[in-house]
């Protein structure tokens, strides 16, 4: 229904002759491999277009008000701002040596940013461009989630396989727990009450309960023909209802639909080799995941979990992120 | 450890604010953790000045490895420490690990010879001592002279030769004549070759022994004759596609590749060289413990180096997750169905337990850059990939008592 009105809103504006396309959503991808991100748009499906950034783009999000996406440049120890309207990088960030994954505030003021080489988590107000804090955590941040109230992020480092539970009011760590080998990403679920992390050599999900900090579920994964090596969880989504999770698998080249009431994997969608990340569009019709070694991404229908269609991008996709309403 | 650390780790603490989080954690248990690293080590030459090992081959590794599980253990209250020994090449080890051992160690990296190694097995048992040993490949300390106390973090030769092996089957490159040198070692690496072939449908269609005739290592005009008789060394194979090189002891391999009679690529310990690691995997994470190291060390880390960081951080895994120091404790978490150790290898690794032996893919590298890792695919099995690497359970000589 929200998809509906939005374009139809879009394409009044494209009516009344301004310059902003008539579809939906723009569904961005950072392609590490090849130094680009893939812009496709979601109603047709199609590439329109591909915007030269810094070297290995990986983890990518969007300001709320959609003008900017952020993203981190590894290779070159920097965070670009990209103009959505012209495809122009139009600035920077300080992020610290080699920036992998971030998180935005639910308002949209600071980023959180996990310093791979460093063992920090960098926050970044964005107004001032400037960084605020320096939060030190486990070897090799990597996920980074946030609240939907803002109160509370979580860092998950790999070496040390913990998921870091940091109060955002005092950038402090508060608890860290345990969660199995190589925890990759971390999501809360839209209520607060829980956070879903991933360990991709563990080849788990923990559930871990916000009010009490501990594990209360582990999830595992069993596909016939599949060694357990393969299965390798790395992104995570949760439904804006909160009803159902996504989990890209990696190499096991699936994701998996878990009911978020009983835990239990519902099916497993196959889209393309190694699935690396996810993201919903936001009408949450559409989950969409990066595909890094097929080097495409694949359109899953929410309603049905059928894979509707892969587009390739660029070469070793890795971060998505869609435009706001 | 010495007491004059103390105040400076209680200053650390208190600067990144760890207290409360530490309390919070485990209710302020103090946990310490003494490592050993006992290697023997005298300067070795090679045939390329690029192949001299570093001053601090492994030990580096392992440094890196402390650091980390120190940074963790800085959220769990656990702190970790090592003590290096060194012994000559062919030294009696037994009294260093006494020494080591009455400091407090109750886990000891070996870097030693099989027999070195074998001397303080029982000591070590005895004092409820974990050895792990991070640099002898001989098949048969995982085999007939297997020991309950011991894991390797170290591969076998007959897994690096099998993972080699795979590599040429797969690419179709089934013909293959073998040089391999005089010395003990190079005949125990030609033997995985053969068994290698073996197992993986390749053909030795003809093997020679390089005698070692004690010539000097490097000379200045030496490349002139060495260009002259390696041609004619090689004259008379049959047709073939890759010639095998077994040369531990660095008398020949090096000047195998490019001087042949006919044109066709090297394996073995030149050329294709199959590894525990590659100081350029990127792959797989590896680009972030490779910059851990660089920045720690000023030089690429090697595979005894990641040997040594897996062992340590499989010392501060089992640790962590147990939540005690002690090392029987240990032995049997690594044992068990819950253990699995991340070493940026594309998958979790694990020992094998009949005979403690890390399961690991083997890196093919060709001195710059990774040609391929193994297990090739399509190389099916049972249990794990990886035990199609080295001995398996059904084949193993290993009685653990």
């Amino acid at each position: 229904m929200l998809g509906r009105l939005s374009c139809l809103s879009g394409a009044l504006v494209f009516a009344v002759g301004l310059a902003t396309p008539a579809s939906a959503y723009m569904v961005y991808v950072s392609n590490e491999k090849d130094n680009t991100v893939t812009v496709v748009d979601s109603t047709t499906m199609e590439v329109v277009h591909t915007i030269d950034v810094g070297q290995r783009p990986r983890g990518i999000t969007i300001s709320h008000d959609g003008k900017f996406i952020y993203l981190c440049a590894s290779d070159d120890d920097t965070i670009e701002i990209i103009d959505t309207a012209t495809n122009q990088i139009v600035g920077s960030l300080p992020s610290g040596p080699d920036p992998e994954l971030f998180v935005l505030s639910p308002d949209g003021k600071t980023l959180y940013v996990a310093n791979e080489d460093d063992n920090l988590v960098t926050v970044i107000d964005l107004d001032s461009k400037s960084v605020v804090a320096e939060i030190p955590v486990g070897v090799e941040p990597e996920g980074m989630g946030i609240s939907p109230d803002g109160k509370t992020m979580v860092n998950t480092s790999e070496t040390t396989n913990m998921a870091h539970f940091i109060d955002t009011a005092t950038n402090e760590i508060t608890h860290n727990v345990l969660v199995d080998s190589r925890p990759r990403f971390a999501e809360f679920k839209p209520d607060n009450t829980e956070v879903w992390v991933s360990a991709e050599i563990g080849g788990t999900v923990s559930v871990i309960d916000n009010e009490s900090r501990e594990i209360t579920q582990k999830i595992s994964f069993e596909i016939p023909g599949l060694r357990s090596e393969a299965i390798q969880p790395v992104g995570v989504r949760i439904t804006a209802d909160g009803t159902k999770a996504y989990v890209a698998l990696g190499p096991a080249n699936r994701v998996a639909v878990v009911n978020t009431e009983t835990y239990e994997v519902e099916k497993y969608v196959l889209v393309g080799q190694r699935v690396w990340q996810l993201a919903f569009t936001p009408d949450q019709k559409t989950i969409i995941s990066t595909n890094g070694v097929s080097n495409d991404i694949t359109f899953i229908d929410v309603a049905t979990d059928e894979p509707v269609q892969s587009v390739t991008v660029g070469a070793l996709p890795w971060g998505v992120v869609v435009s706001p309403q | 450890m010495p007491a004059v650390f103390l105040p400076f780790i209680a200053i650390f603490l208190v600067l990144f604010g760890v207290f409360p989080t530490a309390a919070q954690q485990s209710a302020a248990t103090q946990v310490q953790v003494k490592l050993g690293y006992l290697r023997a080590y005298e300067p070795q030459l090679t045939l390329s000045v690029l192949d001299v090992a570093p001053r601090d081959e492994g030990v580096a590794g392992a440094d890196v490895a402390i650091a980390d599980n120190n940074t963790t253990g800085k959220f769990l209250g656990q702190t970790y420490t090592l003590d290096v020994t060194e012994v000559k090449l062919d030294a009696d080890v037994k009294a260093a690990t006494e020494e080591l051992i009455s400091k407090g160690v109750n886990y000891l990296l070996a870097d030693l010879s099989a027999e070195q190694l074998l001397s303080i097995t029982n000591l070590a048992r005895d004092r409820d001592v974990l050895i792990f040993n991070v640099g002898a490949t001989d098949d048969r300390l995982r085999e007939e002279a297997c020991h309950l106390n011991v894991f390797h973090t170290a591969p076998t030769r007959s897994m690096l030769a099998d993972g080699l092996a795979q590599y040429l089957v797969w690419k179709q490159w089934r013909r293959w004549v073998l040089i391999h040198g005089s010395h003990e070692r190079d005949k125990l690496f030609a033997d995985a070759l053969r068994r290698a072939a073996e197992r993986f449908g390749g053909e030795i269609l003809l093997e020679k022994e390089f005698m070692d005739t004690g010539t000097a290592r490097r000379t200045d005009s030496g490349v002139v004759q060495i260009q002259r008789q390696m041609p004619v060394f090689t004259q008379d194979f049959p047709e073939h596609d890759v010639v095998l090189v077994a040369d531990e002891s660095e008398v020949f391999g090096t000047y195998v590749p490019y001087r042949t009679w006919t044109p066709r690529p090297v394996a073995g310990t030149a050329g294709l060289i199959p590894s525990a690691w590659h100081p350029a995997s990127e792959q797989w994470g590896g680009t972030q413990i490779q910059n851990r190291f660089a920045k720690a060390n000023g030089r690429r880390m090697l595979w005894k180096d990641m040997a040594a960081w897996t062992a340590v951080r499989v010392v501060g895994e089992a640790v962590t997750r147990t939540n005690s120091a002690e090392a029987a404790k240990t032995a049997d978490y690594l044992r068990s169905p819950d253990f699995s150790i991340a070493a940026f290898k594309g998958q979790k690794l694990t020992f094998r337990t009949w005979n403690g032996q890390l399961r690991q893919p083997i890196f093919l590298g060709d001195g710059r850059s990774v040609v391929s890792t193994s297990p090739q695919e399509g190389f099916l099995h049972q249990v794990s990939e990886l035990d199609t690497l080295g001995v398996d359970q059904p084949e193993t000589t290993c009685v653990l008592d």
